[in-house]
Order: structure tokens, then sequence, then C-alpha cells
């Protein structure tokens, strides 16, 4: 019933994408394209027609992302400060590395950059493991399959903002689920709450769980899928072998997925930094910075302080940190495609 | 059979996996059915200690409330304006990472060029920064050319946001179509574009609909940004209007789930209906490189 009434719908789809197509193609006729191109010499279109096509993209990017980031990078040399903007805005060769210098001995900077690497790799290593399993569990599932994918893919549909707000709801001190069933079930008096996103490693472990909560299905989807594209001879060989469950899964699931295994850590990479959206609104970088991260410290930084070049200096360690953990995978990536 | 004879309680085992899948995603999936049952509770059932476990009542108070059904006071938060803002920028968006992103994507999958890996590396990672380092020159540059606080504004800002992981997915479908067709409609007489039109356009469709449903949910969901970028009721979206439901000591919990909930329902049906070619295009770079 369901999947017919997708197939209508996305055929619905089709058509006015169709449309779209056809509306374009008209006004790119209009356009006086063709007899630029007409210029452009036949042996040289090969190379000329992929970077036309790749421009606007480029160019967009380099608008909203880099521009912006050189900008953040010059201010991180500057002692900007938004309330003496004149008198701060400047470059000087002897004070630039000043924001930076003062960063290294910063401890509450110190701590943040721990919390983030800490927290990161909790996160991304407690997905990965649980999205294994999952994957592995429901590949063998015989009934109800697709009903079992949608009630995986809900907590994709949640905005890391709800997300946030919804675990801050749940580990609240006073009205929190978490308390109330504890108290139910009979763990926890009821005049005596655990402020968990306040104590010292609740607070962290808590954020955690928002995070894995929100990034698990993406994950095992992915793997799902892998697992499931895997030839079945494969298996039933090392049936015949006797080969029992756990070596099946070490030599044969694993080395296989590991293509799927690095799209899924590359896309999870991707959002590392979205869990900003969560710490911001679960905590906030807690109380006496027990659970800062670099993208709160940053942001506390310029919003309450006003002190813009010490914020981008901050925060240049979570590009690094990002762009560093992206190239990695990505290059993991590249190195398990030539194989294939 | 073989297997039969190897594995006697095949039968139990295979009853046992289902039973035990379908109540490990339950239990996960049980944080958002308690906020979707939050908005649908009477008021004086939602912030109680002890807690009320099961509904006396279902109600649909805390929608009409949102909306100013039948109270005195207009409503407190503007979720109409925040409804339309939000479609506006997500669909906008959406549009233009559309048409851009399958461009690149076809230019990547289909063509070798000089610097091809270098700058596929480099749109992937303009997703990695994070957007602390880039919030204050981005609110500057937006505020000369006027686009603080705009619909159009903020679309622009999530098209270069979402423009990285449509190139992905699109360079992933476009590699599915096998590259003989182009060749039989270069010999046929058509030029680069027309084929690029005619032949894999069509072809990528299903593709062109999962990174719409990526591009428009990631719009529909990113917070920081339209925190940043938006203020008033004019251009702000439903992430942003969340936080009205706080305010210095309280948060309104009940008007906080009804709103997720409005929220949350293009994400379902637009999910619901691509689950399928969504998989597909996250995956198909595994297969082939």
């Amino acid at each position: 019933m369901l999947s017919l009434l997708t197939e209508r719908f996305s055929s619905g789809v089709f058509v006015i994408m169709n449309a779209f197509t056809q509306v374009m193609g008209i006004i790119w006729r209009l356009l006086p394209f063709g007899y630029l191109w007409n210029l452009v010499p036949y042996d040289r279109r090969r190379t000329i027609f992929p970077l036309l096509l790749i421009v606007p993209t480029v160019i967009i990017i380099l608008m909203v992302v880099l521009y912006p980031l050189g900008y953040s990078v010059y201010v991180s040399f500057t002692p900007l400060n938004m309330l003496r903007y004149e008198k701060t805005f400047h470059f000087e060769q002897s004070t630039m590395w000043r924001n930076y210098e003062r960063l290294k001995d910063d401890e509450i900077f110190i701590r943040s950059l721990k919390n983030t690497i800490l927290f990161l790799a909790v996160t991304v290593n407690t997905e990965f493991v649980l999205g294994l399993l999952l994957s592995q569990l429901m590949a063998r599932v015989t009934w109800g399959q697709g009903l079992l994918r949608t009630i995986l893919m809900i907590p994709m549909m949640f905005a890391p903002v709800l997300v946030g707000f919804q675990f801050a709801w749940f580990f609240n001190a006073s009205v929190g689920l978490v308390n109330n069933a504890m108290t139910s079930l009979g763990l926890m008096q009821l005049n005596d709450p655990k402020p968990w996103l306040v104590d010292k490693p609740t607070g962290m472990i808590a954020l955690m769980i928002a995070s894995i909560w929100m990034n698990v299905p993406i994950m095992t989807i992915i793997l799902l899928a892998g697992t499931l594209s895997l030839p079945n001879e494969l298996y039933e060989a090392a049936e015949v072998d006797g080969a029992g469950f756990l070596n099946q899964f070490r030599h044969i699931t694993l080395p296989l997925l590991r293509p799927f295994i690095l799209i899924a850590l590359t896309i999870r990479s991707l959002d590392v930094s979205r869990a900003y959206d969560i710490v911001r609104i679960m905590t906030n970088g807690g109380p006496a910075h027990r659970t800062e991260m670099i993208w709160t410290y940053a942001g506390r930084m310029a919003i309450r302080s006003n002190r813009y070049g010490m914020a981008s200096a901050i925060s240049m360690a979570g590009v690094i940190l990002g762009i560093l953990f992206t190239l990695y995978l990505f290059r993991q990536l590249v190195k398990s495609r030539v194989v294939y | 059979m073989l297997t039969n004879a190897v594995r006697p309680y095949r039968r139990l085992r295979q009853t046992i996996y289902n039973i035990v899948a379908f109540t490990i995603l339950i239990i996960g999936a049980l944080p958002a059915v308690w906020i979707i049952f939050t908005a649908f509770r009477p008021g004086n059932e939602v912030n109680i200690r002890p807690a009320i476990w099961i509904p006396h009542r279902l109600t649909l108070d805390a929608f009409e409330k949102l909306f100013g059904g039948n109270t005195d006071v207009a409503a407190a938060v503007p979720v109409r304006s925040y409804m339309w803002n939000s479609i506006r920028v997500a669909t906008l968006s959406t549009l233009i990472v559309l048409i851009l992103g399958t461009m690149a994507g076809y230019a990547f999958s289909r063509f070798k060029f000089r610097g091809h890996t270098l700058i596929f590396l480099f749109i992937m990672l303009s997703r990695s920064i994070p957007g602390v380092a880039l919030s204050f020159p981005l609110f500057l540059l937006m505020r000369k050319y006027d686009l603080v606080d705009t619909v159009h504004g903020l679309a622009f800002v999530y098209v270069a946001v979402n423009l990285p992981i449509s190139v992905w997915l699109m360079d992933g479908f476009f590699r599915q179509i096998p590259p003989e067709l182009d060749e039989a409609a270069y010999i046929d007489g058509c030029g680069y574009w027309t084929a690029f039109w005619r032949i894999d356009l069509p072809l990528a469709l299903p593709g062109i609909s999962a990174a719409a449903i990526f591009a428009f949910l990631a719009s529909w969901n990113e917070y920081q940004l339209a925190s940043l970028i938006t203020g008033t009721p004019d251009a702000k979206t439903f992430p942003v209007g969340l936080y009205d439901f706080t305010s210095q000591f309280t948060v309104d919990w009940r008007g906080m789930c009804a709103m997720s909930v409005l929220m949350i329902i293009p994400a379902v049906v637009f999910v619901l209906l691509t689950q399928r070619s969504m998989i597909r295009g996250l995956t198909f770079g595994a297969i082939k490189g």
C-alpha cells in the first residue's frame, strides 16, 4: 500500500521535474550562450565545457566560504574588539601572533580542545560500532524490512536544534524524563533529583548520547545498503566450510564492507561541526566550562566578550580539526577505490 | 536442505533476530515518540513530577494555541511567518543547489580535466569548515549587501552550504549512467550541452530527487547560520523560532513539541517517499570508483 502510494507520488515528482527541465531548456536557448560557445575551437571544447559547469559552484563557495574564512584568518592576527572597532582593527607585524600565544596558555581553550576531541572520538566511534551491529542485525531480519527501515530513519528527520532541546528536556533536573523514569522505577528519591547536565561526567555523556542518537541512523543505513549488496555465494561457501558467525563477519563482511564504511565515515565527518547546535542548546559550554567545546568557546568569546580577534583564533582550531578529519578519510576513500 | 541440517534451530533463531531488531529500534525511536505525544497532551500533564506516563486524553490545544485559534490574545509565537519563511528559504536554496550541483556533478563524473580531484576536494572541504569561523565575516558581508534578515540572503548562504553534498550525490548518480549513451549522442550530432540536457539529466532524475531531499532538509533544519543572519519574523525560520518558547528560567515544552511536530511533517513525507533512491545515491560511489 505504502509503496504504491510512494510510487504514484514520486512519478508526480518526476512530471514536475521534467516540466522544470523543459522550462530551463527554453530559458537557456533564449540566452546568447550559443554564439559565444561557437567561438570556442573544437579541440578545446572537451576541456572547457566541464570547467564552465563547475565555475558557478566554485564562485559561490569562494564567496560564502573562502572569502569569510580568509577574513577570519586575517582577523585572528589582529586584536579586533567590536567595542573599539577603529582602534583595534589593524594588523601589526609585531603583535600578529599574540592571540595564538595567549591561547597556548589559556586553560579553558586547552580544555575545550580536549573536550572537542574526546567528544568527536567517542561519538564517531560509538556511532560506527552501533551502526555496524545494527546493520548486521537488520540485514538478517525477514519480515517488515520496510517498516523497520522507516523506524530507523525517525531520528534523521529531527533537526539538530530539536535534538538538542529534546535531550535538554529529558536530562533536565526538575522536569526531565530521565529523572522521572528513575523515580517511577524507584531508583531515585522524589525530592533528590540529579542535575544530569550540570554534574561533571554526566553532562558530557548527555551531549554524546544526543549526538549519537541523531547520527546512528545514517551510519546504519549506508552500512545496511552495503551489507545487502554483498554476494550471497561467499556466505554459502563459508557456511559449507563451517565458518561461524564471527568468522564470517571477520573475514567476509568486514573487508568487503570497507568502502561503505569509509563513505559512511566521510559523510559523517562532513557534519562534525553540526554538533554545535546540540552543545549550544543543551549546555552552551556547561557550568564552569565543563562541557566547553571549541565552537561554543569561540562563539561566547565573540558574542559575550566582543573579542573577535581572539574568537577567530579559537575557531581556527575548529577549522584545522575539520579539515584534517575530512582529508584523512578522503585519502582512505580514494585508496579503497583504486583497489576495486 | 543442507543449512537446516547444519543449523537445526534456524526458524527459532530467525524469529529471535526479528524480535530483537524491532525491539531495539522501537526503543531507539521512543524519545521521538515522546516528543510527538507531548504535543497532543493537555498542558497540565506535561511538566509534572512524578510523571504521568500514559496521557489521560489527547487534545489539539497546543496547536490551537500555536495558531492563535481560540485564545483571546494573539499567538505569542508567529508560527505562520516562520513556516512561510522556512518554506521559502528551503525551496529557493534547493532549486539553486539542484541546478548548480547537477551541473558540477556531471562535470566531475564525465570529464577528465586538469585539477579534477583537487577542485572536488576543495568543494568537499568547504563543507567541513565550522560555521563559527565563518559567522562574523559572513555577517559583515551580508550587511554590506543589505542581505541581513532577508529570506534570499539566507537562501544564498544555504546554497553554498548544501552544494558539496549534492555535488557528491550527483557525481555518484551520473556515474551509474553508462557513458556509451553520451558517446552515441555525440556521434548523432549532439553537443555536450544537449547530451547533458536530453540524455543524462532525464536518466538521473531519481538521483536529483534524492539530492533535492537532502538539500531541502538541510536548509529546513539549519540553525546556526540562520540564527546569525535572521532576527525578526520577517526572515526567521523554524529552528530559530524554537527559541521563542524559552524564557529566562522556564521553557514551554508543550508549545515547543507542537512546533516540532509541524517541523517534522515535511521531513517525514520526503524521507518516506525517497528513501530508496537516497540510499542508492549515498552508497553508489562505493561500488564503482
